[in-house]
């Protein structure tokens, strides 16, 4: 059985391990501290946190004068809220000023459960990826949110990263370096690729590929944790070595992951794709297991959805 | 000891400032005069008298951070730093012309003397006060302006930082409301509705400050009081007149977004005593 943690349970950690040695990291939540985890920093270093209470566009703005003063300022709600309530602020005050913002999207995707469509981002990717200056990356799991977090406090400019509410089954190891831009190649495989990004989507991708074995489909996994920039060299490769392309993500497949691997595709090496990922529908409550199924996320579709691009 | 002021001296960079807006509005062809015109005082007695800064040294870490919320109306924004110092008064001309570092709206990354960009309404008072929080943690003594539109206070946003302000004490902002009482679709109170202004703000627990908005004493006592005031935020409510200086332009929502001709530039400058260069 694979080991399985919080994601965000690391974000809030590495909050507090980075905040011990830099004294200009300083965190905002909007009223959800103990969601995000951001409590822990919180608890450490009271006069660098600030809850704005809940007013995420006041929240994001006032991030960006902190940033103007030379502050690093970590801002953390659920992604339905961050982008979602406060696009404008990010595209103008983060994005258009080009700050040194770093912006927590948590509860990403639908495994986010009982509460149901208006508390699971399906579009966040999709609202941040299309602003110039935003990096947007997705750690896979705990391990890489360590490593992730690491990476942009060094970093100068706008980063968004996203996570999700469940405990994910550790994929990645402490060893893979972790670069922006950069993809790591979980394992190899000659006939399709498959491009996804969180341990959750990616682990089912991993069953898919276990299960296309025994039929002597040979499964490339890449774990493409940076969505922008992208690894566009990674996805090259693949659609030169393999036969054709299937992205995985926890979002909707409209301007989300899917749709930044295809534009790397159809510009550049065109193979046939199927994008597995939510379809033109709001989310609903459920147990996050029903709802990886019921949204179609799971491994039996991911094979599916390989089987289609070798045909 | 208070500061000296010279009366004249400032009624004269007003006058400079108003023509500077014309100017550079006429040969952009396009922009905002009402507003521009309605906050001249108010940006002249900033820059010319109250604000801390240093114009050969735009990014000297102790200056007081000025905020123009109100985004459109940058070229009194843009006149006050070139009559500074900050870039030369010729390049006025390029306002809103592709590849000008003076672009329709203000952009930190263009304009030398520019702290934030902005133009989408209601954002502005939540930056400045990011800056005051980052002043006070960093035990520096700058403070930090921000200049807003009537209209804009209709954006909830505002209220959510002007919340924010008064939960952190921050004593070291000063919002200044040009309260010219008209928007594009016409007069404020017409659109919606935004009377009690000054009781709105001292219900939310700021110390706010009525004063007339084109009388430079007048403003340079409100931002000393603002100043002295510790323990809230502070808030000039200045009221002014659109377009003022220019009798054609006065309380006519119709200038809001439209620049004149050559020749109404002309009379406007008559009236302003000053010959067109």
């Amino acid at each position: 059985m694979m080991e399985m943690r919080l994601a965000r349970e690391a974000f809030g950690d590495m909050l507090v391990k980075l905040g011990k040695t830099n004294n200009n990291i300083v965190v905002m939540d909007a009223d959800l501290s103990k969601s995000t985890m951001t409590w822990k920093f919180a608890k450490e270093f009271q006069e660098r946190f600030f809850d704005m209470g809940i007013a995420e566009q006041d929240m994001t703005a006032t991030a960006a004068g902190l940033a103007l003063a030379g502050k690093i300022p970590f801002i953390a709600t659920y992604g339905v809220f961050l982008p979602g309530r406060c696009w404008d602020q990010v595209r103008i005050s983060i994005c258009y000023a080009n700050l040194n913002v770093k912006i927590a999207v948590a509860h990403g995707g639908v495994s986010v459960g009982p509460d149901g469509a208006t508390h699971q981002a399906l579009e966040d990717i999709s609202l941040l990826r299309c602003l110039p200056n935003m990096t947007v990356l997705v750690p896979a799991d705990a391990v890489e949110m360590e490593k992730c977090m690491a990476a942009i406090v060094e970093y100068v400019g706008p980063v968004a990263i996203r996570f999700g509410r469940e405990k994910v089954p550790v994929i990645t190891s402490a060893s893979t370096p972790f670069v922006i831009g950069k993809s790591t190649v979980l394992r190899e495989g000659k006939d399709v690729t498959i491009i996804g990004i969180g341990s959750l989507m990616l682990y089912e991708a991993m069953l898919a590929a276990d299960e296309l074995a025994k039929k002597n489909i040979s499964v490339r996994i890449i774990n493409m944790y940076s969505v922008k920039p992208i690894d566009k060299e990674a996805i090259i490769k693949a659609c030169e070595e393999t036969k054709g392309i299937v992205t995985v993500e926890e979002h909707t497949v409209m301007g989300g992951f899917g749709s930044a691997v295809a534009e790397v595709v159809v510009q550049n090496k065109p193979v046939k794709m199927r994008l597995v990922g939510t379809q033109d529908r709001f989310g609903e409550s459920g147990k996050p297991a029903e709802l990886l199924q019921e949204f179609g996320l799971t491994s039996p579709f991911i094979q599916k959805a390989v089987l289609e691009v070798l045909k | 000891m208070a500061k000296e002021f010279d009366l004249k001296k400032l009624e004269q960079m007003a006058k400079k400032i108003r023509r500077d807006i014309l100017a550079m509005l006429t040969e952009a062809g396009s922009g905002h005069p009402g507003g521009s015109l309605s906050s001249t005082e108010i940006m002249t007695v900033l820059y010319f008298f109250e604000m801390n800064h240093k114009p050969e040294n735009p990014q000297w870490q102790d200056r007081d951070r000025f905020i123009l919320s109100k985004g459109h109306a940058c070229p009194v924004l843009y006149a006050a730093l070139a009559e500074s110092g900050y870039f030369p008064v010729e390049e006025l001309k390029t306002l809103r012309k592709l590849g000008s570092r003076l672009q329709g709206h203000p952009h930190r990354l263009k304009t030398p003397g520019i702290d934030m960009s902005s133009g989408s309404l209601g954002q502005g008072l939540s930056v400045a006060n990011g800056l005051a929080l980052a002043s006070k943690l960093d035990q520096k003594s700058y403070r930090a302006y921000c200049l807003m539109g009537c209209g804009e206070v209709q954006e909830g946003s505002v209220w959510e930082a002007a919340m924010a302000a008064a939960h952190y004490k921050l004593d070291n902002i000063c919002a200044i409301i040009d309260y010219n009482q008209l928007q594009i679709d016409g007069h404020v109170e017409k659109v919606k509705g935004i009377a009690p202004l000054a009781d709105k703000w001292r219900a939310f627990n700021w110390n706010a400050i009525e004063v007339n908005g084109h009388s430079i004493p007048e403003l340079i006592d409100a931002f000393k009081k603002a100043r002295e005031t510790k323990g809230k935020p502070s808030i000039l409510i200045a009221h002014t007149i659109k377009g003022k200086g220019v009798s054609f332009m006065e309380n006519k929502p119709e200038w809001h977004g439209v620049v004149p001709t050559k020749e109404q530039t002309e009379l406007a400058l008559k009236e302003l005593e000053v010959v067109l260069s």
